[in-house]
């Protein structure tokens, strides 16, 4: 057997616990009311279309795009908007909201397919489905919810060669893309051409960790029917999901330090993103559903859902059999790079991958001791940074040296805290020495 | 032997007189000219190089100060009126007078008034804090009790109190050099006028939420009623965003809307006890400002 490819430098091997791996996704019943946050994505706020007491329908705009990096937010449902108020997004903080009392049978916005039959003919032409991806509010469902279109439309200058598509998912727990490429095939596939015919590359290439033989050996059956797609195993390493890490595990390219993967001739997409494209492009269809995974140790049922968006997580959690006692923390997202949140009503969003129940005695972070000097952040860091001394730099405030040593580089992927054996708060600090930095850099341009 | 030692003398001495003529002439060639102004302004200055003032140490200040015409925009909040009518008389231009300042805690959200739904077990730092979420109380502008602010304070001035979990300021020490105020990443402290005997009257919170959200998770919070705006009689109270604020400027201490406000949002510090009949509800509120706790007990 050939080595299988990965990326160079660094990388940690965490515990797998893909305890809801090849569990069929189920539909989640809409709850009665529904707390849809009006702004899910990275970039511009949206504008507010409706007001209290409109009837809406499901797909309806209920926010419009505020700019280019910006994106719609649709209605998840047919129901009445309740109030126009403020919810907590995972942050805990409030942010604007749209709550609808939801009825329990869709009336879908008119053009809207609701079919599940597979469309494999794309008449559009490249820059009308841009325009649709965009109009559909389509974000990155990796997690980082960066709206699509922006990253379809390559910059002038620029040519891409490939089409990188992430079905790696890295986070240990999370099985949402897994079971979307098992159940999902060959609408994947078409997602794939589409986002091809979008960008304006030949030719595509998926990339699977090894730990998910069963999409590799899905994928790779009905690959030669669809021209131009190509299937690369790659060894599990964790964050090989990271776009420069994917790129690199494929194509062998490093992207530039503060450049985007457009700049090697890549761009990447998650496989919820396909899908959500293969939908908004073939049968109309508004980002309004998402695969969410719930899992944890503790989990009486761990299971994939797909989860109207707006849906409060008790009454995901409730599906999976409901919010075991000795709970210490809920993450929403993998137990790499998911944040706790601090309650059980926030809303599920567009960028809400999974759900983890973590027990008390996993949640616990371990005391902090001095460091020792073992580099073993060095060793692990994928993006060549010696996280060790930026955490220290941070600390104390020394925001030059941090710019100097590449502090905004860091892709936060927690490997230096995961490997840390003095438990230091290494990427707690990193991210606030990168806000700092972020901010002076801006404050200089104006 | 004895030669050994004379020749060594001798030509180390030779050596040194050569380096002293070449260094004489290099120091004249090359010499900078410093006003000496600068010197004795940073000697007048309190070298306390806390950046108060906004400049990078007092000699930085200094400079400054020297270099510019009017320096009316210029102020050592550490020195105060005193230093800046010294500095202004040893360089002929005229000083302006501000009020001395005062480092203000507008939360008063101690244990007992804001209960704590979930714990927070990362990095000990307020900022990295609440980079990540509301903090381990539901309110999202409260205090996160960390200390970054008792970190950055030079002076000693400020340090937290572990009975509240609150910063607590000590007042003849705070120089209001604002370095709490930029420490703090949720905009709590707040410079405000010092008034005579240290007088104060403040609402103590910036929950800008609506007033049923805010008293959900705090019972002190300010729930923007509006009660204190119109019983004020200097129009020294403003509302907005569901948040009372006492302009420390046009306040006149009259302590009107202390008993006004609902959820005793509004601290009164350093004052006498209350005469009237609602001594009750006064010493009830003393023991909830944290300033006022050790006096309390003594008294």
């Amino acid at each position: 057997m050939s080595v299988l490819k990965t990326f160079v430098k660094g990388g940690i091997h965490p515990p797998d616990h893909k305890l809801s791996a090849g569990k069929p996704i189920q539909n989640l019943p809409l709850p009665k009311q529904i707390t849809v946050l009006v702004s899910q994505h990275i970039g511009a706020p949206p504008k507010l279309l409706v007001k209290r007491g409109d009837q809406v329908k499901t797909g309806q705009l209920l926010a419009e795009s505020g700019g280019f990096v910006s994106a719609n937010t649709h209605s998840p449902a047919t129901g009445k908007v309740a109030k126009i108020d403020s919810a907590m997004d995972s942050s805990g903080y409030r942010k604007p909201a749209i709550l609808i009392d939801t009825e329990e049978t869709d009336e879908w916005e008119e053009g809207i397919l609701t079919d599940t039959v597979l469309d494999k003919n794309i008449q559009l032409n490249g820059g009308d489905i841009i325009q649709k991806i965009m109009e559909k509010g389509l974000v990155g469902l990796g997690g980082a919810t960066f709206p699509s279109h922006v990253k379809l439309s390559v910059p002038k200058g620029k040519t891409a060669e490939y089409l990188v598509i992430n079905g790696v998912e890295c986070e240990p727990y999370l099985t949402a893309d897994h079971a979307l490429m098992m159940e999902k095939s060959d609408e994947i596939m078409v997602g794939i051409q589409i986002l091809m015919k979008g960008v304006g590359v030949e030719s595509a290439i998926i990339g699977i960790e090894n730990n998910k033989q069963d999409a590799i050996e899905k994928l790779t059956r009905l690959a030669p029917a669809y021209k131009g797609i190509s299937i690369q195993p790659l060894k599990t390493k964790y964050p090989q999901g990271g776009e420069k890490q994917l790129i690199k595990a494929i194509l062998n390219r490093e992207v530039p330090p503060g450049g985007l993967p457009i700049d090697v001739g890549a761009v990447v997409f998650n496989v919820g993103t396909v899908y959500a494209s293969y939908e908004a492009v073939q049968k109309n269809k508004p980002l309004i559903e998402r695969i969410v995974t719930v899992t944890g140790k503790s989990v009486k049922e761990p299971a994939n859902f797909r989860v109207r968006i707006g849906t409060p997580s008790t009454a995901v959690l409730d599906a999976a059999g409901g919010l075991p006692e000795d709970t210490g923390k809920i993450i929403s997202g993998g137990p790499m790079m998911g944040r706790a949140i601090p309650g059980t009503e926030i809303p599920i969003t567009k960028g809400s991958s999974g759900l983890l129940i973590l027990r008390n005695e996993e949640a616990k972070r371990e005391k902090i001791i001095a460091c020792i000097r073992c580099t073993k952040c060095v060793q692990v860091c994928p993006m060549y940074l010696e996280p060790y001394l930026l955490q220290t730099l941070s600390e104390k405030d020394l925001t030059d040296r941090m710019e100097q040593e590449r502090i905004l580089d860091c892709v936060e992927c927690g490997s230096c805290s995961y490997i840390c054996p003095s438990n230091r708060p290494l990427l707690d600090y990193i991210r606030l020495g990168k806000s700092k930095v972020t901010k002076i850099i801006r404050s200089r341009k104006k | 032997m004895s030669n050994i030692i004379l020749y060594t003398i001798l030509s180390l001495s030779a050596l040194g007189v050569l380096a002293a003529i070449i260094l004489y002439f290099v120091a004249r060639k090359f010499k900078v000219y410093e006003d000496p102004r600068i010197d004795q302004v940073e000697e007048a200055l309190p070298a306390a190089n806390c950046g108060g003032c906004g400049f990078a140490g007092c000699r930085n200040f200094a400079e400054a100060l020297v270099r510019h015409e009017d320096i009316s925009a210029f102020y050592c909040p550490v020195g105060g009126n005193n230093t800046m009518s010294a500095v202004a008389k040893l360089l002929g231009k005229t000083p302006v007078e501000n009020d001395p300042l005062v480092a203000v805690v507008r939360c008063n959200g101690a244990y007992s008034h804001r209960p704590r739904t979930n714990i927070y077990d990362g990095a000990a730092s307020c900022a990295i804090e609440s980079s990540l979420y509301t903090g381990e109380s539901g309110c999202p502008f409260g205090c996160l009790g960390h200390g970054d602010c008792e970190v950055s304070c030079n002076f000693d001035a400020l340090y937290m109190n572990p009975e509240t979990g609150l910063p607590m300021v000590v007042d003849d020490k705070c120089t209001a050099c604002g370095a709490c105020v930029k420490a703090c990443p949720r905009d709590i402290i707040e410079l405000r006028k010092k008034n005579p005997k240290d007088r104060k009257v403040f609402v103590s919170c910036i929950n800008q939420e609506k007033g049923a959200v805010a008293k959900k998770n705090c019972e002190v919070a300010c729930i923007g009623c509006g009660k204190c705006v119109k019983i004020c009689p200097f129009d020294a109270i403003t509302l907005e965003n569901n948040l009372a604020y006492i302009d420390p400027f046009k306040c006149r201490l009259c302590r009107k809307c202390v008993p006004e406000c609902p959820t005793n949002a509004i601290l009164e510090v350093n004052f006498p006890p209350r005469k009237e009949k609602n001594v009750a509800q006064e010493t009830t509120m003393k023991v909830r400002t944290p300033e006022n706790t050790d006096t309390d007990t003594n008294k």
